[in-house]
């Protein structure tokens, strides 16, 4: 079944891109932070995965109860270390967002520094589910179905969090308009670390995910960053649905074109989306204007 | 007469000076400097972690454990001066510049990959540095060793690889073993585009018939949409010019589906060590780009020396060829005595030189009678082409279907 394998193929694709992207997004469009160390830290994490799996046989679905934790942790301290003498530096959001983009470039090639001396440049690689399952006819990975169904659960309940709790008013609340939270008595330094720390733990669930499937190594995080990007624009900056919504496009076009056109087009057919959104909604498809 | 005196002072002073020359040119030379620039961050780290920076530190150290390379009757020992050229082109090139003019480095080892030593190549030239251009790949090398004399050329032309495939292939064919259904597909850029050109055009030559080829972007993270299609076509013979994340992606992926063509070949990365830590006993039959003489006893050693002094195997494509060239050049160093660069290119150009992998001879700056294509059998990737050379296994056709 042709349009059985491409909806299903295309949604599982793009649902490892919306994964990767939505740490990005919460990132981005709270804490201001151009994050471009972003893919570094996932590739992070899908080391410690690898060698949670290949040292001490732990599932990395198991393993993931500690990576997610470790990346909340180490987000956060970046926040507190690095780039807080830069928020409270700048003078405007645009000041912040340059400086962060400088620091975080720089941070870049420190965690890739660390990957190299750890783990060498060579490719990586591990086996777990990698195992096929049919679903009405069309056969897919087991372990690209359960990154999938990652994204979607992680998506909703991080959506549920902002929208329903009253830490999650605050941080939606420094994402329209720091200036007016802090007025109404919110901590947006606080409230900003949360949610750059928030991100972090959504980048290392993504690393987690996707080294159960792809094969990577110290120097590949730069790919992960640019594909966040797109997504994170294309959906609407600090918008998680945006973000599920954007990836899951994508990766439905790039399966149509490769199975309907012809697979050397699908990098066209990304761009072309990409530009087609940005012409008809410059904030993203869920973005606001005026901020 | 008083000027028969001033010509024979002369002489002697010229002499005496020239005697000085040397003699502090010998003391100079208390090491042999050399340098190059690796990437170490950036796409080309993959490649160059695995197949080339690992046989740059296993030479050193054996060198100098060895004492050094034998200058006239002197062991020198080799010193390093290492940069990181980031997977890019410019960097490469300044990192040359500054290796020759600043650092004054005797000889320059060449960056991996096609690109970054096609960018390197004009500026060694000038320099008049050799050139050991090992991983570059490309159907323009015969043309390219024309217009840079100090460069050499090592993994054979991509036209070679997938022309002695098709061999194998057309033998296979005939002997009823295999169907003319060929499905193929290659990654669009300058690499996947030579090697599928040349298959294409040996397929059709030999009454191939195919079903389906198509090219893909570097970079593409989902084949399943490809390989379901080229599954749909049924070939007898399935052909994938790949680079290595996507040579374990389409490898995976086809297991997943349990797409069992009679010959399953993957691109670069087949011969990698991680695609037999990572596909196990499912690797068996698969056939790739590269292979090697496993038999032969200077490569068992070899494989013995890698693993043990950089703690992995190598891989069995141009590691054994670039630790190959490293040994030439240190023979061509030791036989011209001094460094004297124009001297080490020319001896290069024309020298045989006792190697890992045999004699070695280049022939208009090429190393010829490479292996093309490799098969892994029982955990070990033998050299099934070019089938005329010494120690060419048969090859295992039907491919084994996979385990789950």
């Amino acid at each position: 079944m042709l349009i059985v394998d491409i909806i299903l193929g295309g949604l599982i694709l793009g649902g490892m891109y919306a994964l990767v992207a939505m740490g990005l997004t919460l990132q981005y469009g709270v804490a201001r932070i151009m994050n471009l160390a972003y893919g570094e830290v996932l590739i992070a994490a899908a080391f410690a995965s690898y060698l949670l799996f290949t040292a001490f046989a732990l599932s990395p679905l198991v393993g993931m109860i500690l990576v997610l934790p470790a990346g909340f942790a180490a987000s956060w301290l970046i926040y507190r270390v690095l780039l807080v003498p830069l928020v409270r530096r700048a003078k405007t959001r645009d000041a912040l967002e340059v400086d962060s983009i400088l620091a975080t470039f720089g941070l870049l090639f420190v965690v890739q520094g660390i990957a190299f001396v750890l783990f060498g440049g060579q490719y990586y690689s591990y086996s777990y589910l990698s195992v096929p399952i049919t679903i009405a006819g069309s056969t897919i990975a087991v372990n690209r179905l359960i990154a999938f169904g990652f994204a979607v659960a992680l998506s909703l309940i991080l959506y549920a969090f902002l929208m329903r709790t009253r830490t999650g008013t605050a941080i939606r609340a420094v994402a329209v308009d720091p200036t007016a939270a802090s007025l109404v008595a919110i901590d947006v330094r606080k409230v900003a670390g949360l949610a750059f720390a928030l991100g972090g733990a959504m980048c290392a669930a993504g690393g987690v995910l996707v080294s159960m499937f792809l094969t990577f190594n110290a120097a590949m995080g730069v790919v992960f960053t640019m594909k966040a990007l797109i997504v994170v624009i294309m959906g609407g900056v600090g918008n998680l649905l945006g973000a599920l919504v954007a990836g899951l496009l994508l990766g439905l076009v790039e399966t149509v074109v490769a199975r309907l056109v012809d697979p050397g087009l699908t990098l066209v057919a990304t761009f072309t989306l990409f530009l087609t959104v940005l012409l008809v909604r410059p904030t993203g498809l869920f973005g606001r204007t005026g901020r | 007469m008083t000027g028969y005196v001033t010509r024979r002072h002369a002489v002697a002073l010229l002499a005496a000076a020239s005697c000085l020359v040397a003699g502090a040119a010998a003391q100079a030379q208390n090491s042999i400097k050399i340098g190059y620039a690796i990437s170490k961050t950036g796409p080309n780290t993959g490649g160059a972690s695995i197949t080339t920076l690992p046989n740059y530190q296993l030479w050193v150290k054996e060198v100098n454990a060895a004492g050094g390379i034998m200058l006239s009757g002197k062991r020198v020992p080799v010193e390093i001066v290492e940069y990181d050229d980031r997977s890019n082109s410019e960097e490469a090139v300044k990192a040359v510049e500054r290796l020759a003019t600043q650092d004054k480095v005797d000889f320059i080892l060449s960056p991996w990959g096609t690109g970054l030593n096609l960018a390197v190549a004009p500026i060694m030239n000038r320099l008049g540095y050799p050139h050991l251009a090992v991983t570059t790949n490309t159907d323009r090398a015969p043309e390219l060793a024309k217009r840079w004399p100090n460069a050499s050329f090592w993994l054979g032309l991509p036209s070679d690889i997938s022309t002695s495939f098709v061999d194998v292939l057309t033998k296979m064919k005939n002997e009823g073993k295999i169907g003319a259904n060929v499905a193929m597909i290659g990654v669009s850029d300058q690499f996947g585009i030579e090697l599928s050109t040349a298959a294409r055009n040996a397929l059709k030559k030999a009454g191939f018939n195919l079903v389906y080829d198509k090219s893909y972007p570097v970079g593409t993270q989902d084949v399943q949409p490809l390989l379901k299609d080229a599954m749909a076509a049924n070939p007898d013979t399935f052909i994938a010019f790949s680079y290595p994340p996507d040579t374990l992606g389409v490898t995976d992926t086809a297991k997943v589906l349990n797409f069992n063509p009679k010959v399953f070949f993957v691109g670069v990365g087949t011969a990698f060590p991680v695609y037999k830590q990572r596909f196990g006993e499912n690797a068996n039959g698969v056939m790739g780009i590269g292979g090697w003489n496993a038999d032969s006893p200077a490569l068992k050693d070899y494989f013995k020396r890698h693993t043990e002094a950089i703690g992995r195997e190598p891989d069995r494509w141009a590691s054994p060829i670039t630790y190959a060239s490293l040994q030439a050049l240190q023979q061509a160093i030791e036989k011209v005595g001094k460094i004297d660069r124009e001297a080490v290119i020319k001896e290069l150009q024309t020298g045989t030189f006792d190697t890992v992998i045999g004699k070695v001879k280049l022939e208009g700056g090429l190393l010829q009678n490479v292996w093309g294509v490799g098969q892994w059998q029982n955990g070990e990737f033998y050299g099934v082409a070019p089938a005329a050379k010494e120690g060419a296994r048969q090859v295992i056709a039907p491919k084994p279907a996979w385990k789950p």
